[in-house]
């Protein structure tokens, strides 16, 4: 290359920098947005359930004047356009009050229930991409074939069967019987006192601190319902990578390939699958982000101390602060995931302008 | 003869669909040497499907029979699928209609050239890529180095067209075959680009077949024409003696050519008579 050809180059390098930076700021603005829109939902929830603040705190036995007090105290008094202002002030700083089951802030819960969610949903998603792709792939390359009928097969019963069922069925068998997995929760007792979580994350904390006999625990603990849950995946990434790859292999730039005299391998997973990547990044983002939501029936047959849990252990307890300040994490989570794979989109697929 | 580049004696390729057995192409004959063939017909008349049983393409689901279709004294339909490959984008190769659908959308250009190449030649990527830029100087692309970096849908129709010659022509085919290559492009477009593949094609002295249904064009091209009806081959004849074709319905497609200066109505309408396609 020339000096000249070479800051053309550099020169066009830039300007897509610039493009990409742009375009994140674009994204920021919308991700602001949203977020506003989602704390106005669950500022407007928390003010039109039949379930009274004060009530939840002090219990129906409270005199009047206490009542009356804490009311003032909590700022119920106020207009609510000032209730809301103090209420997004308070969310940004990530206060979401005390929770009145725990009596901890509502953050420092979430922040110990979550990780365990987020462990077992990227598990889960990752058990349900790395086989669902390349099965979905499989049964479109051999439509009509055999492995496309089991693939079909077992996409079906993954929509069908409820998971809670499933995860009872496989606590039989796997716990109960053949002893290959750990009884449901997240470690056995004798390790809750000589192991101390860093980030939450249970196997990746005692990796990192090389205590390999807990990681195996945690492990033995967390694969059924990870592998539950990556079934539930992998059904429906299967079926959309079928469908996607079906469409790309029947495109003109597919007989072109083959003209060239490529083979099949090169064309399916270097082109086909190179294209059906594009949308197959949004489904696999949006079924990660769906189990980041905290599956409840998992949790709640594999004792699994996540967030789907403790919202719903809330929940009955009429413990608002906490369900909100939980919906609104899970919201926010969402809101970041759907960015992400908005931006992974742009990046995979150069028709879409980054500026 | 030994100029003789490809045989093509009674071809046959079969589809079978839920309503019986549709024979697309029914016993076409044709020999090639190093010239331009084109083969026009209507759309439907198997002129397409002929060429894609040549090249090896035809749907999996169909049946390719042949009593002889052989290139270069290779024998196609009785080599393995291996061999059939190697022979794919390497001596002989294919352009089809429109740039937008042909190119791989996610792939920049340069790459989509220099993968035909490293398919089939022991390149390295420095030397493949000065080949693929001095291929794209040959389509007469003025900018090679920075259409090289581009994905197709940042080029012209017309441009894309000449990314997708250079992408066939790199490896030095000796046969090509062009399926209506012209057909989607603008109508300014379409005589740089033909020029083009005329130009390589008779520097690099390869055989060519024409597919087109634009008679006019092809009769102006190519050096004879084929004119299938119905899968079948109902007139060959030298392109300089068209206006003395003996088939009805060749003269039917003639006879449809608006000439400047006559004003025709009605318009005239194709004889389609079912004993041409017995």
């Amino acid at each position: 290359m020339s000096i000249a050809e070479n800051q053309v180059a550099a020169g066009r390098g830039s300007a897509r920098a610039v493009a990409i930076l742009s375009s994140l700021g674009r994204f920021l603005v919308i991700a602001v947005t949203t977020y506003l829109g989602l704390l106005a939902v669950t500022f407007f929830i928390g003010r039109v359930i039949p379930i009274d603040p004060v009530l939840a705190v002090l219990g129906d036995r409270a005199p009047t004047a206490v009542v009356e007090r804490t009311r003032r105290e909590m700022g119920l008094d106020l207009p609510w356009i000032e209730q809301f202002y103090l209420y997004v002030k308070a969310a940004l700083r990530g206060d979401f009050g005390t929770s009145v089951l725990t009596t901890n802030p509502v953050m420092s819960d979430i922040r110990r229930v979550f990780p365990a969610t987020i462990e077992l949903a990227t598990l889960g998603t990752l058990i349900g991409a790395v086989i669902g792709v390349p099965l979905g792939v499989l049964a479109a390359v051999r439509r009509g074939s055999l492995i496309d009928q089991i693939a079909r097969i077992i996409g079906l019963i993954g929509y069908s069967v409820p998971i809670f069922w499933l995860g009872l069925l496989g606590l039989v068998l796997f716990y109960a019987k053949l002893q290959w997995v750990a009884f449901p929760a997240r470690l056995d007792v004798v390790y809750e006192y000589t192991f101390t979580p860093i980030t939450g994350f249970y196997l990746l904390d005692s990796a990192m601190q090389g205590q390999w006999d807990v990681f195996y625990d945690a492990y033995r603990h967390i694969i059924l319902p990870a592998a539950l849950l990556g079934y539930f995946a992998l059904a429906y990434i299967s079926r959309m990578t079928r469908s996607f790859m079906l469409n790309e292999l029947a495109q003109e730039y597919i007989v072109a390939a083959r003209a060239k005299g490529l083979s099949e391998t090169r064309i399916i997973w270097g082109h086909a699958l190179r294209n059906a990547a594009v949308p197959m990044v949004t489904v696999i983002a949006l079924s990660y982000a769906s189990l980041l939501e905290g599956s409840v029936l998992t949790e709640t047959v594999f004792s699994w101390p996540g967030i789907g849990l403790y919202i719903t252990n809330s929940l009955t307890n009429a413990d608002m602060n906490a369900v909100l300040g939980g919906t609104i994490i899970i919201g926010s989570v969402f809101i970041a995931i759907n960015l992400l794979s908005d931006l992974l989109y742009r990046l995979l697929d150069p028709r879409t302008k980054v500026g | 003869m030994s100029d003789t580049l490809l045989e093509v004696d009674d071809l046959r390729v079969t589809f079978p669909t839920r309503t019986g057995l549709v024979q697309a192409v029914r016993g076409v004959s044709f020999s090639l040497g190093r010239e331009r063939l084109g083969i026009v017909g209507e759309s439907g008349s198997g002129k397409s499907q002929t060429g894609r049983a040549i090249m090896g393409l035809t749907p999996p689901q169909a049946e390719v029979s042949a009593k002889k279709l052989a290139f270069g004294g290779i024998e196609l339909l009785s080599i393995s699928s291996r061999q059939r490959r190697s022979l794919r984008g390497n001596r002989i190769a294919m352009i089809l209609q429109d740039p937008k659908y042909s190119l791989d959308p996610v792939m920049t250009i340069g790459r989509q050239i220099v993968e035909t190449l490293r398919t089939h030649e022991k390149v390295s990527k420095a030397d493949a890529r000065e080949r693929a830029l001095a291929m794209l100087q040959a389509v007469q692309i003025r900018d090679p180095a920075r259409v090289f970096d581009l994905y197709p849908h940042e080029v012209s129709g017309g441009m894309g067209q000449r990314a997708m010659i250079a992408m066939m022509l790199i490896t030095g085919p000796e046969l090509m075959i062009a399926d209506e290559p012209t057909s989607a492009l603008d109508v300014t477009v379409q005589l740089d680009v033909l020029k083009i593949l005329d130009k390589l094609v008779a520097e690099r002295g390869m055989g060519l077949i024409f597919i087109s249904h634009d008679l006019r064009l092809v009769s102006s091209f190519c050096d004879r024409v084929v004119v299938m009806y119905a899968g079948k081959v109902v007139e060959q004849i030298k392109a300089s003696e068209l206006r003395d074709a003996q088939h009805p319905y060749t003269r039917g497609l003639l006879n449809c050519m608006p000439r400047i200066g006559f004003e025709r109505h009605p318009l005239p309408v194709l004889d389609r008579k079912p004993e041409w396609a017995a």
